[in-house]
Order: structure tokens, then sequence, then C-alpha cells
């Protein structure tokens, strides 16, 4: 991949105090990877973002040029040169070096992050590993059904949700996705759906649902493993799956005659499920489920995901090493094992001994242990924003934000690539350019052709 | 208060999502990120008021100071806290992912227990 890639997409400069519009522009803040929105540009600034929900307005609407260095080494204002050598030293000096995040970044600079990590053989793990990760594995163990979001909006007539708040976190699904749209099969939008929202809290999504189930907290392994025999005709006690699922028995019997009624059913599952109690189980039991509905009718189940290219991270990863996250690469070749390659693992064990960290804020979202070890080793920080992890940084570099100032790919949750058409360019690098300078000085370093 | 256990779910909220965007340093996303939402029946049972300053404590005994609001009416059931992902909700999460990578960031068990009434903070 050369600078070609990245160049094809540049935007063009606007002229000053002209309007300038960007048509079917991608709005990469969640997985949803809206690309029909129209930005309204004028003096480097975004003054509207047609059919951006609040979430995607807040995301270009506040989008301006950081008035900061490109490049802080160990605070102070540097060159750029100063600071790819030194995270290249850095990098090269480590026995652990581990490299992190990638969810905000476009696929081609994830594929040169995942290069420095196999020359240096490191580790690259991305913010899958604490957001899908489980679902991850889960994939691996069970396989998964799945289907684009073209075919949900054109034929899903059942569509469920399960740990999953998308009128929060992916304000535009029902809109655009999931429910509302009329499709090739459903002429008549909503009103041709069910909606099925299963939740331990009542949250804001749970109004748009015909069926909403409240289900016991830790218990969705319980309530899944329900649904699964009631699939198979198992006798259960109806007083055991109360108890264990806090909901009655006879909802679930007739969640699932709809389940085996419906022409084409899906389920979206979100965090809810992953990052509470069973983890991975939950994810397996999902993906089960769905697999096993499809003696009945056509099922496929999506995690929503919630970056704007975290879906890509895994794409890419798995393409470049044969694994989605958490890949080591210390014996020469790649191996896979979360819970020990993964980044909340090497670092709250205190394996790591120097990172780098990509478009994420560990400092902020880490746990405790996790957080005081990368305070204490060296660590590079690429993000288009200050946060604390970039406050905290060896070497910060302040990039371009993608899909705004910088082109590229990425997939949206269904696994389908989108391209970006950037608004307006940025006096920052990219994090593609600058990962590619890094990536040359480590192969000086290292001694490596070419 | 006596300390009573509840289970904490942290997630995205509206507020929380556009406060990265505007800049996690500002007012509107720290605001979000540290209001613990309680179910009214908890507080109308613990004597608790908005505002009022609660300590959680997680297994592993760590824990953080944060201000109370007043979930929706039926938004919680009793013995379920919520609160936007954030510096406070990962300072409960412990360092163990249990060999998944992920640390259990929903669903927590932690106990509560009153600091300081807001009548007496203002
Ligand atoms: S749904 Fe997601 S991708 Fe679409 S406009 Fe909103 S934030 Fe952007």
């Amino acid at each position: 991949m050369t600078s070609a890639t990245t160049q094809a997409h540049a935007p063009t400069p606007s002229e000053p105090g002209q309007l300038k519009v960007i048509q079917d522009a991608t709005c990469t803040f969640c997985g949803c990877v809206c690309d029909d929105i129209d930005l309204t540009v004028k003096d480097d600034h975004i003054i509207e973002a047609k059919r951006a929900c609040v979430l995607g307005k807040a995301w270009f609407l506040n989008h301006s040029i950081e008035d900061r260095p490109s490049c802080l080494v160990e605070g102070q204002p540097a060159m750029l040169d100063e600071g790819y050598d030194r995270a290249a030293q850095i990098l090269t000096q480590g026995k652990y070096p581990i490299i992190y995040g990638l969810s905000d970044s476009p696929c081609e600079a994830q594929r040169v992050a995942v290069s420095i990590a196999d020359w240096i053989k490191g580790t690259i793990d991305t913010t899958t590993s604490v957001c899908h990760g489980p679902s991850g594995m889960a994939f691996q163990g069970v396989g998964e059904v799945t289907c684009s979001l073209g075919e949900v909006a054109n034929r899903c007539d059942l569509i469920m949700f399960w740990g999953s708040n998308p009128a929060e976190s992916h304000p535009r699904h029902f809109t655009r996705y999931s429910l509302m749209p009329k499709g090739m099969f459903l002429p008549n939008g909503r009103k041709d759906r069910t909606c099925v929202i299963v939740d331990v809290r009542k949250t804001k999504s749970a109004k748009a649902a015909d069926i909403f189930i409240q289900i016991k907290p830790k218990k969705d392994f319980e309530a899944l493993w329900t649904l699964r025999a009631l699939a198979k005709g198992v006798d259960l006690d109806p007083d055991q799956v109360q108890r264990e699922t806090g909901v009655e028995y006879s909802v679930w019997v007739d969640l699932m005659e709809r389940m085996k009624g419906c022409k084409y059913g899906v389920i979206f599952f979100g965090m809810g499920l992953t990052m509470t109690r069973g983890k991975h189980a939950n994810s397996e039991a999902i993906l089960a489920l769905t697999r096993d509905m499809n003696a009945f009718t056509r099922f496929a189940a999506k995690p929503n995901r919630g970056h704007g290219n975290v879906t890509g991270a895994d794409n890419v990863v798995s393409w470049r090493t044969g694994y989605p996250f958490g890949v080591n690469h210390s014996r020469g070749y790649p191996r896979f094992n979360p819970g020990e390659y993964t980044t909340s693992d090497t670092l709250a064990n205190r394996e790591a001994d120097c990172a780098m960290t990509i478009a994420c804020d560990p400092l902020a979202n880490f746990s405790q242990p996790a957080r005081e070890h990368l305070a204490a080793i060296p660590f590079i920080a690429l993000d288009t924003k200050e946060t604390p992890t970039t406050r905290a940084a060896t070497v910060a570099f302040t990039v371009a934000t993608y899909g705004i100032n910088t082109g590229g790919t990425v997939y949206r949750m269904d696994d389908v690539p989108i391209p970006l058409r950037p608004a307006f360019p940025s006096p920052h690098p990219s994090d593609y350019d600058v990962l590619t300078a890094i990536e040359q000085r480590v192969k000086r370093i290292l001694g490596v052709q070419g | 208060m006596n300390r009573e256990t509840f289970i904490l779910i942290p997630g995205r909220t509206t507020d929380q999502g556009c406060g990265v965007s505007e800049g996690k340093f500002r007012d509107k996303y720290q605001k979000e990120v540290r209001a613990l939402r309680v179910a009214p029946g908890d507080m109308a049972r613990l004597g608790l008021a908005e505002g009022d300053l609660v300590r959680l404590t997680g297994e592993e005994g760590q824990s953080v100071e944060v201000g109370i609001t007043a979930a929706k009416k039926d938004e919680l059931p009793e013995g379920l806290l919520f609160i936007a992902y954030g510096e406070i909700s990962s300072r409960l999460m412990t360092g163990d992912t249990h060999g998944s990578g992920i640390p259990t960031s929903k669903g927590m068990e932690v106990t509560m227990e009153l600091v300081q009434k807001a009548s007496v903070a203002t």
C-alpha cells in the first residue's frame, strides 16, 4: 500500500468564505457508518450535516482542526521526524511491545499497524477485545449465521435486540436499517415488522418495541438457553424458568412461536451480553440459538458494533494474521489467546514493557491496574484530540480525523466496506502517514530491506 | 443508610456519546459520566435525594465517590444502578478478565453507602 491510496481520497481545500458541499459523506462515529450524509463546509468548519443523527451531528459539527502540535515528545512540541525516530526506538527496544486500538482508523492504517507488530514481534490487539471480543471468540466456537443490513432492511419481519440500546448508541439503526425502512418484501415498513427487545433495564430503545422483555441481570445465558430448549421441544419447569430468568414461562413460549413463525428473523446483540457474566458463553448461546432457528425459518444474528471501523479492525487483523484481535507475534508467527494477549491482560499483568495506542483512550477506559501499568511504561499515542492517554504518552501524535480530513475504507458493522469522502484537509498527518513513517524507521533499525 | 449491595450497569447514553465528540474535558461529558442513576424506589427506601454523594465499592475493594440522580420512573428495577461509561465506571472494573480479554464491565456487584447529603454540601 502506498500513500497513493490516501492521496486518491485527499480532500480539496475550500476557498475562504465559500460554501462547499460534500454529498454522501460517511459518518464514522458509530458502526452504522451512514454514507448518505451531506456536509456543508465553510472556512474549515462543517456547518451542516444533513441526515446525521444527534451523535453524527456532534461528531461533524464539533470537528475543528486541533490547535496543537502534530507531535509532542515528553510533553514538549517536537518535529515529526523526531517523534517518528523516538517511536521506532521505543517499539524496537521493548521485550514485550503491544499495539492497541485501531477501531477509529481506516483499514489502510490498520494494515500498517499490523505490519509493525509483525516486524517487532509484538502483540496487536484492537478495542474489539473490550467490546465484542467475546463474540469474536464465539464465532470461532459456533460459527456465524450472518446477513447484511440491506437484507435486514428488505427482508426481516422479526427484529430482535438483545442487550443493546440503539436509540442511544446507534440512533439511525431503526430508521435506516432495521425497523422503519420499506423493503422489497416489507412494503409497509414498520407495520410489516415485529420488534422484540430483551434487556435488564427499560432503555430508551424499549419504547420502539412491540414486545419488551425485562430479564434478571446476569441471566442472559439462562434466558437464551431457555429459548434453545423451547426450539428443540425440551420440557421445562415453568417455575424454574421464571425463577432463573425473571420472566414468565409463557412469555418465552410466545416469543419462540413468533421466532419460528417469522419469514426472516434477526437478533442484534450488544455489550449487554458480552460485557456481563458469561461473556463469550452468552455470545455462543445467541449464535447457537440463531443456528437452531434455521431449522424452522431464516434467522441471522449480528453484533451491534460501536466504533466506526471496529469491524474493519477485525477484518484487517484477521486477513493479516488469521485471528481477529489479541494476536502475539513473539515466536515469529501469530498466536491468538484472549485473556493472555489482550491488552487489558498484558497491562494489568504488567507484562507489556512498551506500547503504541492508536485512536483509543485506555487511560480513561481501562481498569485501574491496567492504567497504572500503561502510565509506567514508555508509550506512543496517536489521536485526533487531546485525551488522558495522549497527555501521559512519551510520544503523542495529533492526527487528522478519518472521514472528515482523510480518506480510506471502513467496514460497516455488517462487514460491508464503505469508502470515506473527506470534507477538508488537516495540517496534521493522517494515522496512515504516521504509522508508515514509524514502520520505515522500525525496518531500518531492524535491518529489514525494502 | 447502611451499606447495601447493588448491581451496576454502565452503558452508553446520548449525552456521553455527544460529549466524546465535544471534548472529554468539557462539562457535558464530565457531568454525564459522573451521575449515578438510582431507581426512585431505592432512593425513597434509603432516604436518598438528588445530588447526594455516595461511595460505590467493587468486589476487590476499589471504590469511587459519585453524586446520584433519580432514574426515570420505570427505567431501572430496584437493586439496579446505571452510569454512563467513563472514568467512574472504569475505576470499578477489576484487572481480571477471566480469560476473555475483557474485564466484567456490566452487571458489576457493588456496595453503595452514603458519604454526604446534598443538603449538607450546599
Ligand atoms: S447512526 Fe451512527 S453512523 Fe449514522 S449518523 Fe448516527 S452516529 Fe453517524
